[in-house]
This record gives structure tokens, C-alpha cells and sequence, in this order.
């Protein structure tokens, strides 16, 4: 088996395991150097399928390359050489090693031919990222690193199920296009649905990628979100139903971004934002929209990655991205803050930034569509994205009021990997062709008529003079050091409440019932403390009398059985 | 005749040997290489006989030439020879481990009575794997049986001797089941001889003896191989064992009584009696389920390692009942393959357990018991046991890549094939049970702090970190490449089903 019949995946896993191994300069050498390989890797492939393994009476397609999945290991590669540049002034290894095997997992998931595949390196994502999660050290990042893990658990158990339904009536693994009416389909739909974050299976985002530390932040924005939209371009394209879910998805995170003061979790929500245009792209499903998906993928990695970064490394240099605490950081890292302000352009869709060169496809396709409502949405939320990502984040971070703090700018090897993202946010933007070219259709698309560039200009101004406005007249939301509820309020505070509240329901019925009853009706919980106590019945061993009685009695029932049944 | 023709005798002559010799020589060291030199022939000729099957078909072997039914006769075809490779693995990766650990866990004077017990306990367990003869099988089981007890009672803890003697208690009782089992077979059939039973039985087999057989069979077997609910000598057993011996025994004793169910179930009464006339299916999948969730689920609240593992175990004998509650050839092919994939995946885990102890055990001191109290912090100061413990934990749990998710697969298959889909939702709770049993290690070992004032401790010794990550590897190994374990399991599944109809 030559290189090219292996996933470049494996690069990537097998050699995250060399770097705790080594020790200073070979390790920073090593970091980017592994990458770079990777990089290699993925030039030398041929279009085809190869790394066929048979495997308990199944075919296995590890390593399947077309143009869906070349274009998602280019920037999936070309992220992780990125966030390792980022990583390189970490002392410790676990975050670059559990990084680039989360990489790895997420490009062997998107080389995957077949749905066991898949699911292998989808559940892989989930537990080498959540150490990233926990690499943040705080109690809370560990809590929320729990309930990251559980959800994305859930989400590889949904595909594992759908994929043995969908074995079990058709005889075939293979992942091509499912649809919802397929078996198991929407078991797939659900599994893609909740890495993705669609509405209201999105709380784990905005949960889990603030608490992770700067590091970890960017390794996590770049993979397990892209990852569902490959599969969700795989498996559902042109499933109308994704479109009302993307167009919400693409509205509501606004709301919630305004108000929010950590500025981290402002990102977040943008990037839930952002999603939304990828999902309503794959739900019209034409060409034209799928291309603009999978360009979106591609810019959007990147100048999230850049704002990550650049929220990062006011992290590490201050302590804090709590707007309120923030400002004038201007001052003290300048090339931070350029680095910052063209991510921000390219996510708010300026002509000639990157964003604008994805995005307007989604919109075009859209419009030529006739998704009238759809349409409108997708243009507030462009307005929205500006606001909250494209105004916020600099003017609270490096402008606003001046907080006082001076620190450093941030250490050379962020500036560097902020540096390359700039460049590659701003060449996109100026030169789209290489990138069109890589798309999975043939494009026959300009992004810059002057009707495109007008519009968005206009969008653009209006959303900033509503900004300038808001603030001049002191409407815009302060600042304020709260925290706010999401629907993930739902899930750990409102239905935990309700189920106590039916709990005591229950209790109070049953002790009205008989005193009795009522001594009995302590709920499972100190049930199962009390039982775990020196000689409880969880802990404490039989007595001998007790086990013979056990033999005698499953002595009798056999020979009953035997005779009766007989 | 050859010498490769008499590979069969062999098999057991050589270990039944080398523990008299222990004992005779009296010195440890001396007691240590010749049990150890047993057990490794014993694995190479395990095998050669494995191979030769494999290659030939099935082997008879007649003892001193007396032709069955009135002479002995070991008969091995695809399934036992699959166990007898499993057994002597097992002892033969337990035994260089031993040494490192005993020396810390036995005092030094009865080092030579324990590798005499080691010897006999998987000669034992070879001869039932082997034996086609029932009063022989019966034989056997004692030997193995009673070495146990004594190599139970060894532990340093004194609750090693009332386990030990709980132990002996049940494990007699199910041995007088099982004798008054054969015996009435006996009774019937006038002859010992497997093969002999088995075609004599076909014309009586409703008679109420042979029912009351099956059922005497039945009830000494599950106390044997703790099955649900007579399962509950087992945690005390393992628990203050010491080290080696839990791995030993845990990875074969029950395996090879779960063996030795099935060769009466398939062999001797067949299928038609035992599972389309009577309703055991249902009886052995509720106790199955009960295994599955409720030992899986007291195995969480455990605070010793020892015994959450050995709860854990109880759980998986579970999934072993469930595919054969299945009466079906993958359901048994299930049940089979994971004799192997569940023993070495037990083994390993018991054998780090054991470094651990062993690490914690000061110079002349108790060891100590493996709680949880004590492991708070342990993975910063033992990587590389805590890790392979993680990978074992995995295996129980069934992740792709590791030898338990084959069988679970299969297990799922079977169950798919039956229409029996809530089955694979109890599967599926009952992995989530053992994903936070594991957890609560993890969390111990990775995340909390090491108690204050404790000692910083080192890696375990290679001595015994190397036996363990054999076992370990071959947990990964038999997850990806599954020809020895899936075909055999298959094959010998087709064979029993075939033959039993």
C-alpha cells in the first residue's frame, strides 16, 4: 500500500503521537513541519477510490477522493498548519498532540467512502477535542467539556444507528446521498444535525469553544462544525427542509451576539451565524449554491480562525475578552488589531475580502431561487454578522473606551499564523479564481458586477450607521457583566427543575397516600447513596446462606420449568 | 508413533507434571521456571493443535490406545482447541508476570506451593476444555476448582480466606450438581464417553431424568461460571486474590465453564432439546439482561478498582449468555469470540491493577487495596499503566477498534437478524453503564488531584508492565484483525449448530 491508497488522516493521528516524545526547538520544528507533510500528502492523491479493507464481512472505503473531499483536506490542512504556528509558544504537548489528532480525525472523516468509516473518525473528533475543552483548566471548562462530550457522543451513536439501518434494508455502506426518506434517514439527519448546531441542538457551541483555552479555541472552530456541513452537502443536499434551518440559524445567533460581553462567545455565535448560510446553501442544492457552500467553508475557516486568533491573543496577553473590561488595546498590539479588523471585514462580506466572494454565491443562489423570505433573512443577517463581528468585536477589544490596559503585543509565532490567515483572507478576496477553480462544480459566477459590490455596500453602510446610532444615543445594550440564557437553559436548568418539581409531585401524592408508602418513597437518588454506603446493597457482599438459597431456588425453577414445559 | 501425534496427551501431561516437581524442588525460583517453561509448551502446543484443526478437522485421541467408549478420549475440534489456545495464552503471559508480582504480595516460604497451584488451577482448566470424556470433564473441574481456592486464599488480606471459603462453598455445590448431573446421564445412557452420550440420548431425551439432568446441569454450571443471579461468590474472589491469580482466573475459569455449557447444550442434548422444546431462551435472556444492566450497574458504585472490574466482569458474561440466548449461529459465534476478546481485554486490565498494587506495596508491607482514594492522581506517575487500563475500559465498552466492539457488533447483528431491536438498545445501555464505570476511573486517575502527603510514585516495572501490554496489544489487535477470533467463532458456531439439529 503506497501513500496514496492511505487517508492523509493517518498522517496526521500517527504523527501527533511523535510530538509528547520530543523536547523544544525539534518539536517546534516538528509542528510545522508535520503539517507541511500533510500538505504533500494531499497533492500527491489521484482522483478514486482506494484503502479498500475488508472488515468483518463489510468493504471499507478509507480513503475516497473527489472534489467534495479534496477541497474540505486542502483547508482542513491548511487549518491545522495554521493553528500549530499559533500553538508553537505552548510548553506543554497535550494541545498540540490532541489538536493535530482531532485534525487528523476530521480529515479521515471527510476521506471516508462509507458510513462505518465515518463514524469511526466521527466519534475520534469528539474525544481528542474535548481535550482541547479541557484544556482550559477551569472547573467549568471541565463541566462543559462533559456535556461537549456527551453531545457529540450522542451525535456518533444517531450515525452508528442510522448506518446499521441503513446496512440492514439496502446491503450497502457506502455514503453518498441519503435524503430523509432514505432508511435511517433521519437518525443521519439528527447526527449531522447536532455536530452542526442546528437550532436548538446548538448550545453545546457556545458552551464548550469559550471555555477552551486560546489554543484550543482555533483548533476547535476550524474542524467538527465544517465536518457536519461536508456531510450534510454528502448526504442532504437539496433537502428543502434545511433551508428554513439555516435561514433561522443564520437570524437568531444576532440577537444573543449583541448582548453578549465575552467576546469569545460573540464569536461563537457568529459562527453559528455563519453556518447558517452553509446549511441554507446545501438545502437549495443547485450548483450554484453547493459551490457557495463549500467556498463559504473554505473563506469562513480561515477569517474565524483569524478572529480566534486575534481574541486569543488578547487572552493571553490581558487575561480577559470580557468586553466590558476591554479597549484601547490599540495601542499596545497594533498588528493585532489590523490582523483583527481583516478578519472582521472579510466575515462581514467587504468586496474584495474573502467572505464577500462566498458568501454573494449563497445570496445570488438564493435570489435566482425565488426564496423570497429566505433571501431577506440571509440579508439581515449579513447586516447582523457586520454588526456584532465586524464592528463589536474591534471597537470593544482594540477601540471603545479606553480601559487603560498596556500589556505586549502578542508573541511573534501568533502574529505569524495571524499573519498568513490575513493574507489568505485578503488574496481570496482579491483573487477568487484559484479558489473557484478548486470548487466541486464547474463556476460560471462574478462576484464583482457592480450590482454585487453596491448592494453589499449599502448593507454594509446601513448596518454601520444603525451601529454609530445605537451608540450615539446610548440605546446600544451596555456592556454589562451578565450572563445570558440560551435555550441550553432548557436543558440544564428548566427540565432538571420540572423533573424535581414531578419528583416532589410524585413524593408528596404518595406520602398523602399512606405513611407507609411514604417512608418508601425517598427518590431513587438516596435510594442509591444509601446503598452505596459500607453495607449497602451496592457494595456489601452475600452471605453464604443467602447465595445456596439463590442456587436452590433457580434449582427449582428450572426443574418446573423442565417438567412443565416439557 | 510420532511425537506430534501425541500432542493431545501433551497438552495437559505437561503441565499436570510440572506442579508435583514444584513442589518436590521447594524453591521459588526453581518452581517459577518449570511451571513457566509448562505453560509456554503448553501454548505452543496449543497452537500446533489450533493449526492441525484448522488444516484436518476434528482430532480423537485415544488415552494408553482404549478405544471409546470404555477408553478416555480427548476430542478436539474447533471450538475447545479456540479455548485451549485462549487458556494457555493466558497462562503463559500470567506466569512471567507472576514473579514480580507474588514477591510483593507472598511471603517468600510458600512461593513454591504457589506456582504448584498456578499449574495445577490451568491444567484443570485444560483438561475440561479438552476431555471428551464426562467423568473426566468432572475430574477436572475439581482440580482446577480447589488449586483455585487455595490461590485464592493466598491473598494477603484476611478477607482472602472467608472469600476463599465462600468460594469453595458454592464452587462445591456446583460441582455436586454437575456429578449428579453426569451421573443420572450415566444412569440413562450407560456410557461416559461425549460422542457415545450424545447419540444414545437422542431416543430418550423428554425421559424426566435427562430433564433433570439438564436442569442439575444448568444451575452447577451458572454458579461456576457466575451467571446471573449466582454470580455472587465472584466479587469477593477476584477482589482479594492476589493479583495474578484474579487475572488468571478472571480471563479463563469462567470462560472455560461457559465452555463446557455449551458443549453439553450443543454436543450432548442438542440444540432441538435445549433451546426449541423448553423455554431456557427466555429464561437465559432476562437473567442475561439483568447480568447486562443491573452488575454493570452496581459495577459504578464499586470504590475498590478490583471489584468494580470484577462486576464488570459478571456484566459480560452477560452479552455471553445473551448470544446464546439467541439459538442462532451468529448469536453463538458472538458468544464464542467473546470468550477470547472479553478473557484478554480482563486479563490485561487485572494484570495493571496488579502494578498498580504492586508499585504501592512498600518493602514488607500489606498491599494495599486499589481504591479509589488511593488513585486520585495516579496517571501523572503511572502513564503508561493508567492508559493501558483506558484502552482495556474501552474494550468493555466496545469501541470500534478494540476487540470487545467485535463481538458487541456481532452481538447487534445477531440481534437485527431475530427483528429484535430493543435488544440492541439494552445493548446499547448496558454500554453506557460501562462507559461510566471506566469514566469514574479516568476521572480518578487524570483529573483529581493526588492526595496530599502521598508518596510520588514511579512507573510500575517493565516485569510487569510488559505481560500486561501483551494482553493490552492484543485487545487492539484482535479489534482490527479479527481472522483468528471471527472465523474460528464462526466456523465452530456453524459446526455445533449443524451438528446438533
Amino acid at each position: 500500500m503506497t501513500i496514496t491508497e492511505l487517508s492523509p488522516g493517518l498522517t496526521l493521528i500517527v504523527g501527533s503521537l511523535l510530538i509528547p516524545l520530543l523536547r523544544g526547538r525539534a518539536r517546534s520544528v516538528y509542528l510545522v513541519l508535520l503539517p507541511l507533510l500533510g500538505l504533500v500528502h494531499l497533492a500527491q492523491l489521484s482522483t478514486g477510490e482506494f484503502g479498500v479493507l475488508h472488515f468483518l464481512g463489510l468493504q471499507l472505503v478509507t480513503l475516497r477522493v473527489d472534489r467534495w473531499s479534496m477541497l474540505f483536506g486542502w483547508i482542513f490542512m491548511i487549518a491545522a498548519l495554521i493553528s500549530a504556528i499559533y500553538a508553537l509558544h505552548l510548553r506543554t504537548a497535550l494541545q498540540t498532540t490532541a489538536g493535530f489528532a482531532y485534525a487528523g480525525s476530521a480529515i479521515g472523516a471527510v476521506f471516508a467512502g462509507d458510513l462505518m468509516t465515518l463514524f469511526i473518525f466521527w466519534e475520534l473528533t469528539a474525544v481528542t477535542s474535548v481535550l482541547l475543552v479541557w484544556a482550559g483548566g477551569t472547573a467549568s471548562a471541565y463541566r462543559a467539556g462533559m456535556r461537549y462530550l456527551i453531545v457529540q457522543i450522542t451525535s456518533g451513536m444517531l450515525l452508528f444507528f442510522g448506518a446499521v439501518i441503513q446496512f440492514k434494508a439496502t446491503g450497502s455502506l457506502a455514503f453518498d446521498h441519503i435524503g430523509l426518506d432514505a432508511p435511517g434517514g433521519w437518525l443521519f439527519f439528527i447526527a449531522f444535525g447536532i455536530k452542526c448546531a442546528f437550532p436548538l441542538l446548538h448550545t453545546w457551541l457556545q458552551d464548550a469553544y469559550p471555555e477552551a483555552s486560546e489554543v484550543g479555541t482555533v483548533f476547535l472552530s476550524a474542524f467538527t462544525t465544517k465536518l457536519a456541513i461536508y456531510a450534510l452537502a454528502r448526504g442532504f443536499s437539496g433537502t428543502e427542509l434545511l433551508i428554513p434551518i439555516g435561514a433561522i440559524m443564520t437570524a437568531f445567533p444576532i440577537f444573543f451576539a449583541v448582548i453578549e460581553n465575552d467576546l469569545r462567545k460573540v464569536l461563537a455565535y457568529s459562527l453559528n451565524n455563519q453556518l447558517g448560510f452553509m446549511v441554507v446553501g446545501i438545502g437549495i442544492g443547485t450548483e450554484l449554491s453547493l459551490n457557495g457552500t463549500a467556498a463559504h467553508a473554505f473563506t469562513h475557516i480561515i477569517y474565524k480562525a483569524l478572529l480566534f486568533m486575534s481574541m486569543g491573543a488578547v487572552l493571553y496577553r490581558v487575561g480577559t475578552v470580557k468586553g466590558s473590561e476591554l479597549g484601547g488595546l490599540y495601542k499596545s498590539m497594533p498588528l493585532t488589531t489590523v490582523f483583527c479588523i481583516i478578519g472582521a471585514a472579510s466575515i462581514s462580506g467587504f468586496p474584495l475580502f474573502s467572505g464577500f466572494v462566498s458568501k454573494s454565491m449563497i445570496l445570488s443562489a438564493a435570489g435566482q431561487g425565488a426564496y423570497l423570505i429566505t433571501w431577506v433573512t440571509l440579508l439581515f443577517a449579513s447586516a447582523g454578522v457586520f454588526h456584532h463581528s465586524g464592528i463589536k468585536i474591534p471597537y470593544f477589544g482594540f477601540f471603545g473606551h479606553d480601559s487603560g490596559k498596556r500589556c505586549k503585543e502578542a508573541p511573534v509565532n501568533m502574529l505569524v499564523a495571524m499573519g498568513i490567515a490575513a493574507i489568505l483572507c485578503v488574496g481570496i478576496g482579491v483573487m477568487p479564481g484559484p479558489l473557484y477553480a478548486m470548487l466541486p462544480y464547474p463556476v460560471v459566477f462574478e462576484p464583482y458586477t457592480a450590482s454585487h459590490v453596491l448592494g453589499q455596500l449599502q448593507l454594509l453602510m446601513f448596518s454601520a450607521l444603525a451601529f454609530s446610532i445605537l451608540m450615539w444615543t446610548r440605546i446600544y445594550p451596555p456592556e454589562l457583566r451578565a450572563v445570558n440564557l440560551d435555550v441550553d437553559w432548557l436543558w440544564r436548568v428548566a427540565f432538571p427543575s420540572a423533573w424535581r418539581y414531578g419528583v416532589g409531585l410524585w413524593e408528596s401524592l404518595l406520602a398523602s397516600a399512606a405513611s407507609v408508602l411514604a417512608a418508601k418513597s425517598a427518590n431513587i437518588c438516596s435510594l442509591v447513596a444509601r446503598h452505596r454506603q459500607a453495607d449497602g446493597l451496592l457494595i456489601r457482599s452475600w452471605p453464604t446462606r443467602s447465595m445456596a438459597m439463590w442456587v436452590m431456588v433457580m434449582l427449582l425453577a428450572y426443574l418446573l420449568v423442565y417438567y412443565i414445559g416439557k | 508413533m510420532s511425537l506430534a501425534q501425541h500432542l493431545p496427551a501433551l497438552q495437559v501431561v505437561l503441565p499436570l507434571i510440572s506442579a508435583p516437581l514444584a513442589v518436590l524442588l521447594r524453591r521459588g525460583a526453581v518452581a517459577f521456571a518449570i511451571v513457566t517453561a509448562a505453560a509456554w509448551t503448553a501454548f505452543a502446543i496449543a497452537i500446533a493443535l489450533w493449526l492441525q484443526v484448522a488444516a484436518d478437522g476434528a482430532i480423537s485421541y485415544h488415552i494408553g490406545n482404549w478405544q471409546p467408549p470404555w477408553g478416555i478420549e480427548y476430542r478436539i475440534d474447533r471450538l475447545n482447541s479456540f479455548v485451549l489456545v485462549l487458556v494457555s495464552g493466558i497462562a503463559a503471559v500470567v506466569l512471567p508476570y507472576s514473579r514480580a508480582s507474588v514477591e510483593r504480595e507472598i511471603p517468600r516460604e510458600s512461593h513454591y506451593l504457589f506456582y504448584a497451584m498456578l499449574g495445577l488451577c490451568f491444567t484443570g482448566l485444560l483438561g475440561i476444555t479438552i476431555t471428551g470424556d464426562a467423568f473426566n470433564l468432572f475430574v477436572f473441574l475439581e482440580i482446577s476448582s480447589l488449586s483455585t481456592y487455595v490461590l485464592i486464599a493466598l491473598g494477603r488480606d484476611r478477607r482472602a480466606l472467608t472469600a476463599s471459603y465462600q468460594y469453595l462453598i458454592m464452587g462445591s455445590i456446583g460441582a455436586t450438581f454437575i456429578v449428579i448431573a453426569i451421573g443420572l446421564l450415566y444412569l440413562m445412557t450407560g456410557t461416559l464417553n461425549l460422542a457415545d452420550m450424545a447419540t444414545k440420548l437422542a431416543a430418550i431425551k423428554s425421559t424426566r431424568p435427562v430433564l433433570a439432568a439438564l436442569a442439575f446441569f444448568t444451575v452447577g454450571v451458572s454458579l461456576k461460571a457466575a451467571i446471573f443471579p449466582l454470580h455472587q461468590w465472584l466479587p469477593n474472589a477476584y477482589t482479594y486474590a492476589p493479583s495474578a491469580v484474579t487475572a488468571l482466573v478472571a480471563a479463563t475459569a469462567t470462560k472455560v465453564t461457559l465452555y463446557a455449557l455449551i458443549r453439553f447444550y450443543f454436543t450432548i442434548f442438542g440444540e432441538s432439546m435445549v433451546f426449541k422444546s423448553l423455554p431456557l431462551p427466555e429464561i437465559m435472556l432476562v437473567l442475561s439482561l439483568f447480568a447486562m444492566l443491573v452488575a454493570n450497574f452496581v459495577a459504578i458504585f464499586q470504590t475498590n478498582l478490583k471489584r468494580l472490574f470484577a462486576y464488570s466482569s459478571v456484566g459480560q458474561i452477560g452479552y455471553i449468555t445473551l448470544g446464546l440466548s439467541f439459538d442462532s449461529v451468529h448469536g453463538l459465534a458472538a458468544s464464542i469470540m467473546h470468550l477470547v476478546n472479553h478473557g484478554i481485554a480482563k486479563g490485561g486490565i487485572f494484570l495493571l491493577i496488579g502494578a498498580i498494587v504492586a508499585t504501592l506495596t512498600t518493602r514488607q508491607g500489606m498491599p494495599p487495596a486499589p481504591t479509589f482514594d488511593r488513585l486520585a492522581g495516579l496517571a501523572k506517575q503511572m502513564p503508561l499503566t493508567c492508559f493501558g487500563i483506558v484502552i482495556g475500559g474501552f474494550s468493555l465498552i466496545g469501541v470500534p477498534g478494540t476487540a470487545g466492539f467485535i463481538t458487541k457488533w456481532h452481538l447487534i447483528l445477531a440481534a437485527i437478524e431475530k427483528d429484535q431491536w430493543w435488544l440492541v438498545g439494552a445493548i446499547l445501555i448496558s454500554s453506557l453503564l460501562a462507559v461510566t464505570y471506566v469514566w469514574r476511573f479516568v476521572e480518578v486517575a487524570y483529573f483529581r488531584a493526588p492526595p496530599a502527603g502521598s508518596a510520588p510514585r514511579g512507573e510500575a516495572t517493565y516485569a510487569l508492565l510488559i505481560p500486561a501490554y501483551v494482553l493490552i496489544a492484543a485487545t487492539i489487535w484482535f479489534g482490527i484483525d479479527t481472522s483468528f477470533t471471527v472465523d474460528t467463532a464462526l466456523d465452530a458456531a456453524q459446526l455445533l449448530m449443524h451438528n446438533s439439529r
